[in-house]
C-alpha cells in the first residue's frame, strides 16, 4: 500500500543531465521540486577518486557505474515473428544509473546536429524527391527547427565549458571550425583540446585531401571555467578514462561538475535516490497527471502528488514508463497507429585498424581524452550529393581515438595474428603505440524505419511484476550502405596517412545486442508538428497528458550523424524556457492539437 | 501554479523579563544583532546538525572531553528567555549563567568579554526574536573531577582576563576594528592560539597555530612562511568570504566558520581583519631561518613522495604543486602545507575532505582519501615531499605521526 508524501509543484523522474537541468530552471522560479533518481547518489571525489577510477578491468569489462540487469533489462530480437529474449549483460549500450546519469560515463563529445536534420523529411524529399527515400523509413521533421534551438544549445555548452573552435559564427565561416555547421550565436566557452599525434596526422592527411579537419567539440575541458552557475571546471589531463568511468579531477562536464552543486544549495530542490518511480499516476480521464509512484530500497512504495511530472530517464525507461503508465497509445507496426514505442533508432557505428611502421610511428595512444580528435563533416547528413549513393544519412568521421586503455586496445592486431601466446605477445608489443584504432571513427545516423520498435514484451517481467521493455530492431540496407561508404572514406584518410595495413569494419547486420555501438539509443515517444504522428509537441509536452514534459533523446524522429548529448542538452533548455515562459503563466497544451 | 512559500515565518517571542533596559524591538538594534551573531558564529556551536536554530544540542570536543552547547532560543524554562539582559552579558563577557554556575571556556567567554556591552545587547536583541525551542541541554558531559565547575573558579584566576577590547594607540582605526573582531567576536584565537596543558592560551604566540579536533588550526599571524603574510588583503578577504582562494580552501571546522560566518561578513569588515592579521608579527631571527630549509631532495623519503605525487596527486595539484585556481589548492607556497603540526595535512590525505560551497563558490571541490591506498610510510614519504618541494620548506613528516593520525581518524565519527 502506497504511502502518500505531501503535494510538490514538480515530481521528476531521473536526475541526470535533463533531470539537473530541468530541476535548476524550475527552481529558478521558485517551485517546490522533487527528484526521484533510481540510482545512488554520486560525487566526484567519493565515487570516482583519482588512484582508483582509471581501472579497465572494474569499470570498462565489469560495468560498475551501470544498472544492474538483474534491477532491470530488456529483451531483444531483430524482427517481428522471433521470440525476444532477455539481455543478462550490458552489450550494445550501456545503461547509466544514479545521480549524473549518462553524464557520468559518457565521453563528452558534444555535438550539435545541421539545420537540415532538423527538417530531414520535407529536406530530402525537397532536393531527391519522395521516391528516393528508403522504402518503409519513418524520418520526419522535428517541429523545431536550428535556429530556435541555437540559444539552447549556446546554454548547454557555456554550461559545460565545451571546448571547440566555432566553424559558422553568425553566418560568416571560421577557419580551423567546422564549416558546415549551423551558425552560431558565439565562440564556444573554452578553446579546442590539444590534440595527440595521431588526431593531428589524421587533419594534415584529411586537409592535404581537400577536406576541413576541425577538432572535435569536446565537454573534457582544455582549460579550467567558471559556468554561469558559478560551479568551476578543472583543465582536462588526458588520461583516456572518460567513457564507461567518472572523471577524478573535475574536468568532464557532468551534472556532478557544472550543475548539482548549484542545485543542491537550494532549498526549493530535493533528491530521493535509491528510489524507482514504477508509474506516472492519471486522474480518472486518462489527460492529466497527478504525480508518481516510487518504491524505496527497503521496497516501501510511496506516492508523490505533483501539479507537473517531467520525465528525465534514459530513452528506455521513458518510453517503457509511458507505457506502464498508459500514456498514449502503443504503437502498432502494422496500422502505424500509435504513438510510443515508434522510430526507434540507435547509431550506426564503423571504424577501420590502420596498422603503422613501429619505427617511423609512435602515436602514445594513451594521451587521450573521451572527446579528443579531429573530424570532416564532408560526409555528414545532407553535406552532399547522395543521387550517385543511393542511401541517405552520414556521419561525421574522424580520428577520434579516446584512449588507449590495454584491454580494449588488444584488440586491435593485424590479421592473422594467433588470439594468444608468443606470438600474441609480441604482436601486442609492435603494435599497441603504432596503430590507429578510433572506436567511433565514422559516426553514422540511424535513421526510423517502421519496423523498429519498442513494445511491452510478453513474456519476461521485472521484479515489480511488470513487463519489461521488448527492442525490435534491425539495420536496413541503407543504414548498412551509408556505413559502407563512411568507413571507405576513412580508410582511404588513413592510408594517406601513411598506414601500412588497414583493416576496415563497416557495421554490418543483422543488428547484435552484444557488440558496444554506442549508447546512443533514441526515439519511442517522439516530439513533432502534430498529435498524428508524434507523442509529444514540439516543446517536449505530451500530447495526451499536457502537464508531462519529456526530455531526452526519447523525443528524437531519428538520430543524425553526430552524438546525441549536445542536442538532448539543447531540447532540455529548450522545453524549461517553454515551461518557465508560457506553461507556468497559463498550464495546458503549449500547441492545439 | 501554486507557488511554493520559500521563507518560514519568524515568530517573534514575547519575553517580558529579558528587556529591561533593553527595546528588543528595535529594528536596526537586531539586524546590528543578527549580523553580530553571525560574526561570532553562534550558530557554529548552538545550532545541531539538523536541529533548529540556536536549540543547542552540538557536542563541542574539548581536549578535556566533551560539552554540550546550551539551548539559547527564548524558551523560558530550557533555553534563555527567562534570563534578564544583565544574565546574558555576565554570561558571554564573564563566563557565569544565570544561575551563578561557571561555563566551560568551550564557550568562548574570554574572548567575547572583550565584545562591548553594546553589541552584547544587540545579540541578545536578535536572539529574542528566533523562535523559541523547548530542548533541554545537559552540557556537561566532563569526566571527574573536571565536571566540578567550581574549578573554572580557578581556572579564571589563571588565564582568564576580563574587559573589553581596548584600541592600541598608534594604530588605525581599520586596525582595531579588526582587532576588536578577531580578538572578541570572531574568537580566532579559541582555535588558532596555541593553548597550555589546562587550556588557557599562550599569550605570548597569539594566532600560531594549535592543534585540536583532530585538525591543526594553522598559524594566521603575519608569518610569511607558516602565516597569511604572503597572502594579500585581498586574498584573505576572498578567503574568508568565499571559502577558497588562490592558495587554500577552507575545509574542516573552517569550512563550518566560513558558511555560518564568515562569508557573511561585509567586505569592510573582512578587510579590517585582514589588515590586523597580516599585522601579528611572526618567527623572526634564528627561529624562522631553523625552519627555512628545506630537507635535502635527496633524501629517501623525499625520493619516495616524488613518485607517489605524480602517480596520485599530479592530476589534480599539478606537477608543480600549483593547482588549479579555486578547485584544487595550491601546494606550493601554501602556509597550510608548511605549518609546524602536520596534523591537517595527514588528515586530509588518510581522510579526505570537502571543502566548503558558498554562494560565491558553489563548487565545494573535496579531496578523496587515500587511506586504503598509502601505507604510514608511503603517506608520510609523499607528505615530507610535498613540504618541501617548490620552495616549501617544513620538517619531515613520519611514519609514526601518520599512524598516530590513523588510530585517530579511526575513533572519528564526524
Amino acid at each position: 500500500m502506497a504511502r502518500k508524501l505531501p503535494r510538490k509543484d514538480v515530481a521528476i523522474i531521473g536526475l541526470g543531465w535533463t533531470g539537473s537541468i530541468l530541476a535548476y530552471e524550475l527552481a529558478q522560479e521558485g517551485l517546490d521540486i522533487v527528484a526521484v533518481e533510481r540510482g545512488p547518489w554520486r560525487d566526484t571525489a567519493t565515487d570516482f577518486p583519482v588512484a582508483y577510477v582509471p581501472d579497465e578491468l572494474r569499470y570498462r569489462i565489469r560495468h560498475e557505474l551501470f544498472l544492474r540487469p538483474a534491477q532491470v533489462s530488456v529483451t531483444f530480437r531483430n524482427k517481428e515473428g522471433q521470440e525476444a529474449l532477455p539481455v543478462r549483460d550490458w552489450g550494445a549500450f550501456m545503461l547509466g544509473n544514479g545521480a549524473g546519469g549518462a553524464g557520468v560515463h559518457w565521453n563528452a563529445e558534444t555535438w550539435r546536429f545541421l539545420p537540415s536534420d532538423f527538417t530531414l523529411r520535407s529536406h530530402l524529399t525537397q532536393r531527391y524527391g519522395a521516391a528516393f527515400l528508403p522504402p518503409d523509413t519513418t524520418i520526419q521533421d522535428w517541429g523545431v527547427t536550428f535556429d530556435e534551438l541555437e540559444p539552447h544549445y549556446d546554454r548547454f555548452e557555456y554550461l559545460c565549458g565545451t571546448s571547440g573552435a566555432a566553424g559558422n559564427l553568425k553566418g560568416v565561416i571560421q577557419p580551423g571550425g567546422n564549416p558546415f555547421e549551423g551558425p552560431r550565436s558565439q565562440p564556444y566557452p573554452t578553446p579546442p583540446q590539444k590534440q595527440n599525434f595521431g588526431h593531428a596526422l589524421f587533419a594534415k592527411a584529411a586537409a592535404d585531401m581537400g577536406y576541413k579537419p576541425f577538432p572535435q567539440p569536446s565537454g573534457n575541458l582544455s582549460q579550467a571555467y567558471t559556468n554561469p552557475l558559478g560551479v568551476e571546471l578543472g583543465p582536462c589531463t588526458y588520461c583516456g578514462y572518460c567513457e564507461w568511468f567518472g572523471c577524478a579531477n573535475y574536468s568532464k562536464a557532468s551534472p556532478q561538475t557544472t550543475i548539482l552543486p548549484a542545485l543542491l544549495r537550494k532549498d526549493n530542490f530535493t533528491a530521493r535516490t535509491e528510489c524507482e518511480v514504477t508509474r506516472i499516476n492519471l486522474d480518472k480521464g486518462g489527460t492529466h497527471a497527478t504525480g508518481v509512484t516510487f518504491v524505496d530500497s527497503s521496497g516501501q512504495e510511496w506516492e508523490q502528488p505533483a501539479e507537473l511530472v517531467i520525465l528525465c530517464g534514459f530513452q528506455l525507461w521513458n518510453v517503457q514508463l509511458l507505457m506502464l503508465s498508459g500514456i498514449g497509445r502503443i504503437y502498432d507496426p502494422n496500422t502505424g497507429e500509435g504513438q510510443i514505442g515508434r522510430n526507434f533508432t540507435h547509431q550506426v557505428m564503423s571504424t577501420a585498424i590502420g596498422f603503422f611502421d613501429k619505427n617511423q610511428y609512435v602515436f602514445n595512444p594513451f594521451i587521450a581524452s573521451g572527446a579528443i580528435g579531429m573530424c570532416i563533416d564532408e560526409f555528414n547528413g545532407d553535406n552532399f550529393d547522395h543521387g550517385p549513393h543511393g542511401f541517405i544519412g552520414g556521419g561525421y568521421i574522424g580520428q577520434v581515438q579516446t584512449n588507449g586503455r590495454p584491454i580494449e586496445m588488444i584488440e586491435a592486431l593485424p590479421a592473422g595474428t594467433p588470439s594468444w601466446g608468443a606470438k600474441w605477445k609480441q604482436a601486442v608489443k609492435d603494435n599497441y603505440l603504432s596503430t590507429i584504432y578510433s572506436g567511433g571513427a565514422c559516426h553514422g545516423s540511424c535513421y526510423s524505419y517502421r519496423q523498429n520498435r519498442l513494445d511491452l514484451d510478453p513474456t519476461y517481467k521485472d521484479r515489480f511484476g511488470r513487463p519489461l521493455v521488448r527492442m525490435t530492431i534491425d539495420f536496413p540496407d541503407n543504414e548498412l550502405k551509408m556505413s559502407a561508404f563512411l568507413t571507405d572514406r576513412y580508410a582511404e584518410i588513413l592510408k594517406a596517412m601513411g598506414a601500412k595495413e588497414i583493416v576496415k569494419k563497416p557495421r554490418k547486420g543483422p543488428y547484435d545486442v552484444t557488440q558496444y555501438q554506442t549508447s546512443h539509443l533514441c526515439g519511442g515517444a517522439i516530439m513533432g508538428a502534430n498529435p498524428k504522428d508524434s507523442a509529444l509537441n514540439r516543446y517536449l509536452q505530451s500530447w495526451d497528458v499536457p502537464n508531462l514534459f519529456v526530455m531526452g533523446a526519447t523525443a528524437f524522429p531519428q538520430n543524425a550523424g553526430y552524438n546525441p548529448t549536445g542536442t538532448v542538452g539543447a531540447l532540455a533548455f529548450w522545453s524549461a524556457s517553454a515551461i518557465r515562459r508560457q506553461y507556468l503563466k497559463k498550464p495546458g497544451p503549449l500547441v492545439d492539437a | 501554479m501554486r507557488k511554493a512559500v520559500a521563507a518560514v515565518a519568524v515568530v517573534a517571542a514575547s519575553t517580558v523579563a529579558a528587556l529591561a533596559g533593553n527595546n528588543g524591538q528595535d529594528f536596526a538594534q537586531i539586524e546590528r544583532g543578527r549580523y553580530l551573531a553571525a560574526a561570532g558564529d553562534c550558530a557554529g556551536c548552538h545550532t545541531a546538525v539538523g536541529g533548529a536554530d540556536f536549540a543547542g544540542g552540538m557536542a563541542i570536543e574539548t581536549p578535556f572531553g566533551k560539552v554540550v552547547a546550551a539551548n539559547i532560543t527564548p524558551d523560558r524554562e530550557t533555553g534563555i528567555g527567562a534570563w534578564s539582559d544583565d544574565d546574558f552579558v555576565r554570561a558571554l563577557t564573564e563566563g557565569v549563567a544565570r544561575d551563578g554556575t561557571h561555563l566551560y571556556p568551550a564557550m568562548p567567554y574570554p574572548y567575547y568579554t572583550k565584545v562591548s556591552r553594546g553589541d552584547v545587547l544587540a545579540i541578545r536583541a536578535y536572539l529574542t526574536t528566533v523562535p523559541a525551542v523547548h530542548n533541554p541541554v545537559t552540557s556537561d558531559q566532563l569526566p571527574f573531577p573536571l565536571n566540578q565547575r567550581a574549578d573554572m573558579a580557578v581556572w579564571n584566576k589563571l588565564y582568564f582576563h576580563s574587559g573589553e577590547y581596548r584600541p592600541v594607540a598608534g594604530k588605525s582605526a581599520v586596525w582595531n576594528r579588526g582587532g576588536y573582531l578577531v580578538e572578541g567576536l570572531m574568537h580566532c584565537g579559541a582555535c588558532h592560539t596555541p593553548k597550555n596543558t589546562a587550556g588557557g592560551d599562550y599569550l605570548d604566540r597569539p594566532l600560531k597555530g594549535y592543534a585540536l579536533q583532530g585538525w591543526f588550526a594553522p598559524d594566521i599571524s603575519g608569518d610569511t612562511r607558516r602565516g597569511i603574510g604572503s597572502w594579500s588583503a585581498d586574498d584573505l578577504v576572498t578567503y574568508l568570504k568565499t571559502g577558497h582562494n588562490r592558495f587554500a580552501a577552507a575545509t574542516g571546522p573552517m569550512a563550518d566558520v566560513v558558511a555560518k560566518s564568515s562569508s557573511k561578513l561585509t567586505d569592510a569588515d573582512l578587510r579590517d581583519v585582514a589588515t590586523y592579521l597580516k599585522d601579528q608579527p611572526g618567527l623572526e631571527g634564528e627561529e624562522e631561518a631553523a625552519q627555512a630549509s628545506p630537507v635535502d631532495a635527496g633524501n629517501s623519503q623525499m625520493q619516495a613522495g616524488a613518485a607517489i605525487y605524480t602517480d596520485e596527486c599530479s592530476a589534480c595539484h599539478t606537477p608543480k604543486g600549483t593547482g588549479v585556481l579555486n578547485l584544487f589548492p595550491s601546494l606550493a607556497g601554501a602556509p597550510s602545507v608548511q605549518s609546524a603540526d602536520p596534523t591537517s595535512l595527514i588528515r586530509v590525505v588518510l581522510g579526505g575532505t570537502r571543502s566548503v560551497a558558498t554562494d560565491q563558490a558553489p563548487t565545494g571541490p573535496a579531496m578523496p582519501a587515500f587511506a586504503w591506498l598509502l601505507d604510514d610510510r608511503r603517506a608520510a614519504a609523499v607528505l615530507t615531499y610535498i613540504r618541501n618541494s617548490w620552495g616549501n620548506a617544513a620538517a619531515a613528516v613520519t611514519a609514526a605521526q601518520v599512524q598516530s593520525e590513523r588510530a585517530d581518524l579511526a575513533k572519528r565519527t564526524e
